[in-house]
C-alpha cells in the first residue's frame, strides 16, 4: 500500500485516505489561447514509466490537496511537498536524480 | 499449415503424437517489411491477420517484447459483449463479437466461444434508467439486448442474492450472445494463421526507438537491430504512452492497473457472465469451475502489473453480498494487468502526427472483447491510410474536436 506523508498536518497516510488527482504541474490554458494548447491542458498527458509527479489530496485527514513524486514501476514515494508551487523542489529533483542517474529530469 | 481436425486427431493418435507441427514459427527478422507491428497481443495478432485476409499484405512482421499474448491478452477476464450506448462503440464491439462466433471456424484453432450470455445487473433506480436507454439504444443499433425482471435475473442465476439489503437487483441488461472466449487461444489461433500466410512472429525484441525522416516513419530500432518499414502500426496498450513518446507526439492515455482474481475449482453454479457495475465487480465460471472475479482499476497511474489490496477486498465484499455462496471460497491467484484509460474510455483507432504511423490503443478495461474488430479496424486504416466506417469515429482528433464518444458515464469500471 502507497503511503505519503501529508505535508499539511504531517500525518503518515495510506493510500486509502487519499483520493489521487492526476498529474501535477499541467500548465493552464485560458482564453486566448489556440486549440491545440487547450487540447494538451485538457487531455495530453506524460503518463510517464518511472518518475511521475501528481496530486493528491487528503480526503480522510486534513481534506487539502498536496504534490508528490512517485515513481509509477517500482511504486516508491520519493517525497510529499506544497501544492503552492507550479514546479517541483530543485531540491528533491536532485535528490532523485542522484537515486536515479538514468531519469531524464523533469520538463 | 497442416489443418487441425477431428481426422488430425485419430491420426497421430494412431503415432504416438509425433507428427504435430510447430503451431507458429520463431524466425530472425528480415532488413525491411512493408508493414510492421508493434505488439503480438490479441490486438495486434488481430491487425497482422486481417491485414493479410483482408488486404493481402502479407510481408509483415509483429515484434513483441515479451512473449505473444502475454500482456492484457493473457490478463484479462475473458468476457465479450457489445451492449454499447453510443454508436460507434456498439458497432466496432458489435462487429468483434460477430468474429468471435465464426472465428475457430476462421482460424481452424478452437477459441472456445462460449455465448452464455452477460447480464449486468442494476442495483440502483439510477441504473435501472440508464440500462433501459442502452436497451432501446441497442435495438435501433441492431444489437440484441433487453432490460429482464428480477425474477428472471434470479432463474438465470440461482445462486444470486436479489433481496440485498443492500444491493437489492432491481433488474438487468442481459444480451444473451455475449459470453466468455479462452483468451490465450485466441491470441495463439491469430499467431498460427499469421504466421501461416508467412508473417513473421518475433518475440522477445524490444522495440527501443523510432526511426523518422522527413515526417515520415522509416523503421524502428530494436534490441535485435534495426529493421525498417513502409508503415508501422502501434498496438501496445498500456505502453502507447512510451511509445507514442519515442515516435514525439504525446497521447491523451493514462495507464493504471486493473485486478482480477480466481477462486478455487467448485462444481458448475452459475452459466452466465454477471457484471455488477454498482459495486465494481463481475463474475463468470471458468470452464475449469474457478470463479474467475473482476475487481476495480486503481486511481493513479501505474505500470507494475499489480493492484491495490484494498480494492480487491472493495470487490469481494460487494460480491459476497450479491452472491453469498463465495463467502467461503479460497481465492487462488490476483493479478493485474496496464490499462491504457483516455479520457472518454473510448479507444483510439487513428493515424498520428507522424506520417504512416498508426496507434490503435486506449482500449482501457475493454480490450478483450473488442480484439477482432479491432484488428478488422487497424488493418483497413493501415492498408488504406485512412480510417474505414469503423475506425472513423475513433480518431485522436476527436479530443480537439470535443466530439467524444463517451462511455465513461455509462460504465466507468467494467468496461
Amino acid at each position: 500500500m502507497l503511503i505519503f506523508e501529508c505535508p499539511y498536518c504531517g500525518v503518515m497516510a495510506d493510500e486509502t485516505d487519499l483520493a489521487p488527482g492526476g498529474e501535477a504541474h499541467i500548465k493552464r490554458y485560458g482564453p486566448g489561447s489556440s486549440d491545440d494548447e487547450f487540447e494538451s491542458y485538457l487531455f495530453a498527458r506524460k503518463n510517464p514509466k518511472g518518475v511521475h509527479f501528481e496530486r493528491w489530496r487528503h480526503v480522510s485527514g486534513c481534506g487539502k490537496w498536496f504534490h508528490a513524486a512517485r515513481d509509477t514501476v517500482t511504486l516508491e514515494v520519493y517525497a510529499t511537498y506544497s501544492a503552492q508551487t507550479l514546479e517541483p523542489p530543485k531540491a528533491l529533483l536532485s535528490a532523485i536524480k542522484k537515486k536515479n542517474p538514468e531519469w531524464e529530469g523533469w520538463s | 499449415m497442416r489443418r487441425y481436425s477431428a481426422f488430425a486427431i485419430a491420426r497421430e493418435g494412431a503415432r504416438y503424437h509425433q507428427g504435430w507441427e510447430r503451431a507458429w514459427k520463431a524466425p530472425e527478422p528480415k532488413k525491411k517489411y512493408d508493414v510492421i507491428i508493434v505488439g503480438a497481443g490479441g490486438h495486434g495478432l488481430a491487425t497482422a491477420y486481417y491485414l493479410g485476409k483482408n488486404f493481402g499484405i502479407t510481408n509483415v512482421a509483429i515484434i513483441e517484447k515479451g512473449w505473444l499474448g502475454g500482456g492484457n491478452t493473457g490478463r484479462n477476464t475473458t468476457i465479450i459483449r457489445s451492449n454499447y450506448l453510443q454508436d460507434p462503440s456498439a458497432a466496432i464491439y458489435e462487429k468483434a463479437r460477430s468474429l468471435y462466433e465464426t472465428m475457430s471456424q476462421d482460424l481452424n484453432y478452437n477459441v472456445m466461444f462460449s455465448p452464455r450470455g452477460v447480464m449486468m445487473l442494476a442495483q440502483t433506480q439510477h441504473e435501472i434508467r440508464g440500462y433501459e436507454r442502452t436497451a432501446y439504444a441497442n435495438a435501433l443499433q441492431g444489437v440484441k439486448t433487453e432490460f429482464i425482471s428480477p425474477q428472471r435475473v434470479k432463474d438465470l442465476v440461482p445462486i444470486i442474492n436479489i433481496d440485498g439489503p443492500r444491493y437489492p437487483v432491481l433488474g438487468a441488461l442481459w444480451q444473451e450472445r455475449g459470453g466468455t472466449a479462452r483468451h490465450d487461444a485466441v491470441a495463439w489461433g491469430y499467431a498460427r494463421a499469421c504466421s501461416d500466410m508467412g508473417m513473421d512472429i518475433i518475440q522477445k525484441c524490444e522495440v527501443t526507438g523510432i526511426q523518422q525522416s522527413g515526417g515520415k516513419v522509416t523503421g524502428v530500432a530494436t534490441t535485435k537491430g534495426d529493421i525498417a518499414c513502409d508503415k508501422l502500426a502501434v498496438v501496445v496498450a498500456g505502453h502507447s504512452g512510451t511509445l507514442a513518446e519515442m515516435a514525439g507526439f504525446r497521447l491523451p492515455i493514462e495507464s493504471v492497473a486493473l485486478q482480477a482474481l480466481v477462486s478455487e475449482p467448485i462444481k458448475p453454479c452459475m452459466d452466465v457472465v454477471v457484471m455488477a457495475n454498482t459495486v465494481h465487480g463481475y463474475m463468470s465460471q471458468s470452464d475449469k469451475g474457478e470463479m474467475v472475479i473482476g475487481g476495480g482499476a486503481d486511481g493513479f497511474n501505474n505500470y507494475t502489473q499489480r493492484g491495490s489490496f484494498h480494492h480487491a477486498e472493495e470487490t469481494v465484499r460487494a460480491l459476497v453480498e450479491t452472491f453469498p455462496i463465495i463467502g467461503r471460497l479460497k481465492m487462488m491467484r490476483q493479478w493485474g494487468g496496464i490499462v491504457d484509460m483516455t479520457g472518454d474510455r473510448s479507444p483510439i483507432i487513428s493515424k498520428t502526427p507522424l506520417e504512416n504511423c498508426f496507434i490503435n490503443g486506449g482500449w482501457g478495461t475493454g480490450g478483450f472483447k473488442s480484439i477482432p474488430g479491432s484488428g478488422w479496424a487497424m488493418a483497413e486504416l493501415v492498408a488504406k491510410g485512412e480510417p474505414g466506417p469503423l475506425a472513423a469515429a475513433f480518431g485522436l482528433d476527436r479530443f480537439a474536436e470535443g466530439r467524444f464518444i463517451d462511455e465513461s458515464v455509462a460504465a466507468g469500471v467494467a468496461h
